[in-house]
């Protein structure tokens, strides 16, 4: 074994893969684990798989209307549908959710419109839904920061006293393996382990930051990192609904009644680019994407659901045929979506009236009148 | 002379190339620098050529990636850090200003931290937030650092190299949407500008208009655009925006007694304030009147479908111009 002097020993031994938490195998078989028992009926089954197949439609359908110029830019969740609806169903209405950029499925779990989405990326608003009426706060580009917010956000909650009461909720801070070497993450897992904060940090591991493989961010499993900080952390298979499910609701609920952080790493892959500015050719194998192909999300619970007879190809038709129609909606929406009035610019900067936004504001009002003057005569 | 024809982004990569080729310290850092090339592509091959060691793909982190810049330049390396988008700088600012600028007063000269911060900057490709921002005033506040913008694939390919032999810590930026604008560069010429001095890219007799960065193209337009109005603009391209070339300023504006200053930033506190309190300071009796200043409204950037009225454009840098004459 030769030891490469700038990048250090072989990673092997340290990296040897734990086994994620599974509840539901890729062939699309029930298994049992036994601290995540999951108790589900048919409906809440086929519910799962209706979510995932429509978070994907519209997924498919924006990075459609990006090729087409209408969105500047899309962060595809291909791959990643089973780690946010198995999460995001496992949150309540007093759950607090901090998304990063691609958390469409978690979006569609917390009931914003899929259109609210698009503005950001088609460049019409910068987050176009109020956080506190769905519980789910903006999207937010600089990597990590959320992170800290959500952390003090659960550190509000627990200075709320609601903590073990029916109405307690908890935070829960979504980000990427990239996002794990930044120094606000790493900051909000100390402010967490030292407040014991109520939240839940959802590391959804799809192996690459743009370009880089999790090599790049850590030698040992993310979830490990956890013990180091002082509160627990697990591995589940990300690209099994049933396990996300059971393991954020389990989570969850510990720190909905006080027992502090937890982080879950959810063990997926971001199987397209990127976003649809990024070409993954230049960085990664095709063998690797297929390999995962094999893992898919939605294949699996289709399988669980035909075998075990729990939905005929009517009710497979049916999702089908309504996730076609929310993404004709999306794209018509979206067509429609006006740009903003150029004066909105210096709206909302400040609570009230700022002189500096009046003056701009005025100036530029004149300017643009200027030219209406011009055109008119 | 050789001349090649080479893009923006393609010049700054040619001389990260020829700085790396000459110096075996100089290193570059940054995420996906690497097999990816930047997200630019403008550390294209780097790492083919010159390995892993010296091409750096780091933790998606930038104070760590500044921070390590560092302590490698304190062991006699030369660090290039790519900063990935404007916006993503400040995670990295407080090894910038509080470390970064300072070390070498601090130590009384001892250390020397020739680390370059190569930053794209600025609007006007459709991103989403925190991807078209211009920071500039946030460093040229900070002493301790240079501070340079380039305008053109010339200046881009000298700069870099420039930037890197430089003793002191450089903030490098690039005009993101010029990365594609081409023109012929003399990639075997060492005969350079200075690294300091400003450059007059369009003679002109009646009013003097100072950029930098990207809006030096936009300036060119309207310089073009007075002319046939009769008015001739004398465009100056700043380059280097700490130290400030204020003999060339001086120069120009006490010739022409008019001065327009326009920068993508906010105005409010920008650069251009400087600018225009130095020309009124130097320049008080040959100004006709005040200096003038086109940029950013003092709002956070807008969403991307307003940029355009957002960003100075020819028509507002005209519009200025002539509030400038009818003074
Ligand atoms: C502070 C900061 N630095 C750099 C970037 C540019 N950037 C956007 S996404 C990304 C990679 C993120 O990777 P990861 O955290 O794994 O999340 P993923 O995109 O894979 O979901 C980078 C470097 C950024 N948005 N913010």
């Amino acid at each position: 074994m030769t030891i490469d002097s700038v990048r250090g020993a072989p990673a092997t031994a340290a990296t040897a893969e734990p086994e994620p938490v599974q509840l539901l195998t890729p062939e699309g078989e029930r298994v049992e684990h036994p601290d995540y028992p999951l108790e589900l009926t048919a409906d809440d089954i086929r519910a799962l798989y209706r979510d995932l197949v429509i978070t994907r439609r519209i997924d498919l359908e924006a990075v459609a209307l990006t090729r087409q110029g209408e969105l500047g830019l899309w962060a595809s969740l291909l791959g990643q549908e089973a780690a946010q609806i198995g999460s995001g169903r496992a949150l309540t209405d007093h759950d607090m959710v901090f998304p990063t950029y691609r958390e469409h499925g978690v979006a569609w779990c917390r009931d914003v419109n899929p259109l609210n989405l698009l503005g950001l990326f088609r460049g019409v608003n910068h987050g176009g839904w109020d956080p506190a009426e769905h519980g789910f706060h903006l999207y937010t580009v600089v990597i990590g920061s959320q992170t800290l917010h959500a952390t003090g956000y659960a550190m509000g909650i627990q200075r709320d006293g609601v903590l073990g009461s029916p109405s307690a909720g908890a935070a829960i801070a979504y980000f990427g393996d990239g996002a794990t070497s930044q120094g606000d993450v790493n900051e909000a897992f100390v402010f967490a382990s030292v407040f014991n904060a109520p939240i839940v940090f959802f590391c959804q591991n799809n192996q690459w930051a743009i370009s880089e493989p999790l090599e790049k961010q850590s030698r040992i499993p993310l979830y490990k990192r956890a013990q180091g900080y002082g509160f627990p952390g697990v591995r589940v298979d990300g690209n099994d609904v049933f396990a996300c499910l059971a393991v954020t609701r389990k989570a969850m609920e510990a720190a909905r009644t006080g027992q502090g952080p937890m982080l879950i790493e959810a063990y997926t892959y971001r199987m397209g680019a990127h976003t649809t500015t990024d070409d993954p050719t230049r960085y990664r194998m095709k063998a690797e994407e297929e390999s995962w192909k094999l893992k898919d999300p939605i294949e699996r619970v289709k399988a669980y659901l035909t075998r075990g007879d729990l939905a005929d190809a009517a009710f497979f038709d049916g999702v089908e045929d309504e996730a076609k129609a929310i993404a004709a909606d999306l794209r018509k929406g979206c067509l429609a979506m006006p740009d903003p009035e150029p004066l909105s610019m210096f709206e909302h900067v400040y609570a009230d009236r700022h002189p500096l936004m009046t003056e701009e504001q005025e100036q530029f009002a004149a300017y643009l009148a200027s030219f209406e003057e011009e055109v008119a005569s | 002379m050789t001349a090649e024809t080479l893009t923006l982004g393609k010049a700054i990569n040619t001389g990260l190339r020829k700085a790396m080729e000459n110096d075996p310290k100089v290193l570059v850092m940054g995420e996906d620098v690497g097999k990816l090339g930047g997200v630019f592509r403008i550390t294209d091959g780097l790492q083919k050529d010159f390995g892993e060691e010296r091409v750096i793909d780091t933790p998606l982190a930038e104070s760590g990636i500044v921070g390590t810049a560092i302590g490698l330049a304190l062991r006699g390396y030369r660090p290039v850090v790519e900063i990935q988008f404007d916006g993503f700088v400040f995670p990295a600012a407080d090894q910038i200003i509080t470390q970064l600028a300072k070390m070498r007063m601090r130590s009384l000269g001892a250390l020397e931290l020739p680390v370059v911060i190569r930053i794209p900057c600025g609007g006007g490709i459709g991103a989403v937030e925190h991807h078209s921002e211009s920071p500039e005033a946030y460093f040229t506040h900070t002493a301790g650092l240079r501070v340079v913008a380039c305008s053109n694939p010339a200046d881009a390919f000298t700069m870099i190299q420039q930037s890197i032999a430089s003793p002191d810590p450089v903030v490098f930026f690039e005009p993101k949407r010029r990365y594609w604008d081409k023109a012929d560069v003399d990639v075997d010429s060492s005969d350079w500008t200075a690294f300091d001095a400003a450059r007059v890219v369009r003679p002109g007799d009646h009013a003097t208009v100072l950029a930098y960065g990207p809006s030096v193209k936009t300036c060119l337009e309207a310089a073009a655009a007075a002319a046939e109005d009769g008015r001739s603009l004398e465009v100056i391209d700043l380059r280097s925006l700490n130290p400030l070339d204020m003999d060339a300023v001086a120069a120009s504006v006490d010739r022409t007694g008019r001065c327009v200053v326009v920068h993508e930033a906010p105005v409010f506190n920008g650069y251009g304030a400087e600018l225009a309190a130095r020309v009124t300071e130097r320049c008080f009796y040959r100004l006709e009147a005040p200096v003038l200043r086109v940029g950013g409204f003092s709002t956070p950037y807008p969403p991307s479908r307003l940029e355009d009225h957002y960003l100075p454009d020819l028509d507002r840098i005209l519009d200025a111009v002539d509030r400038t004459f009818a003074w």
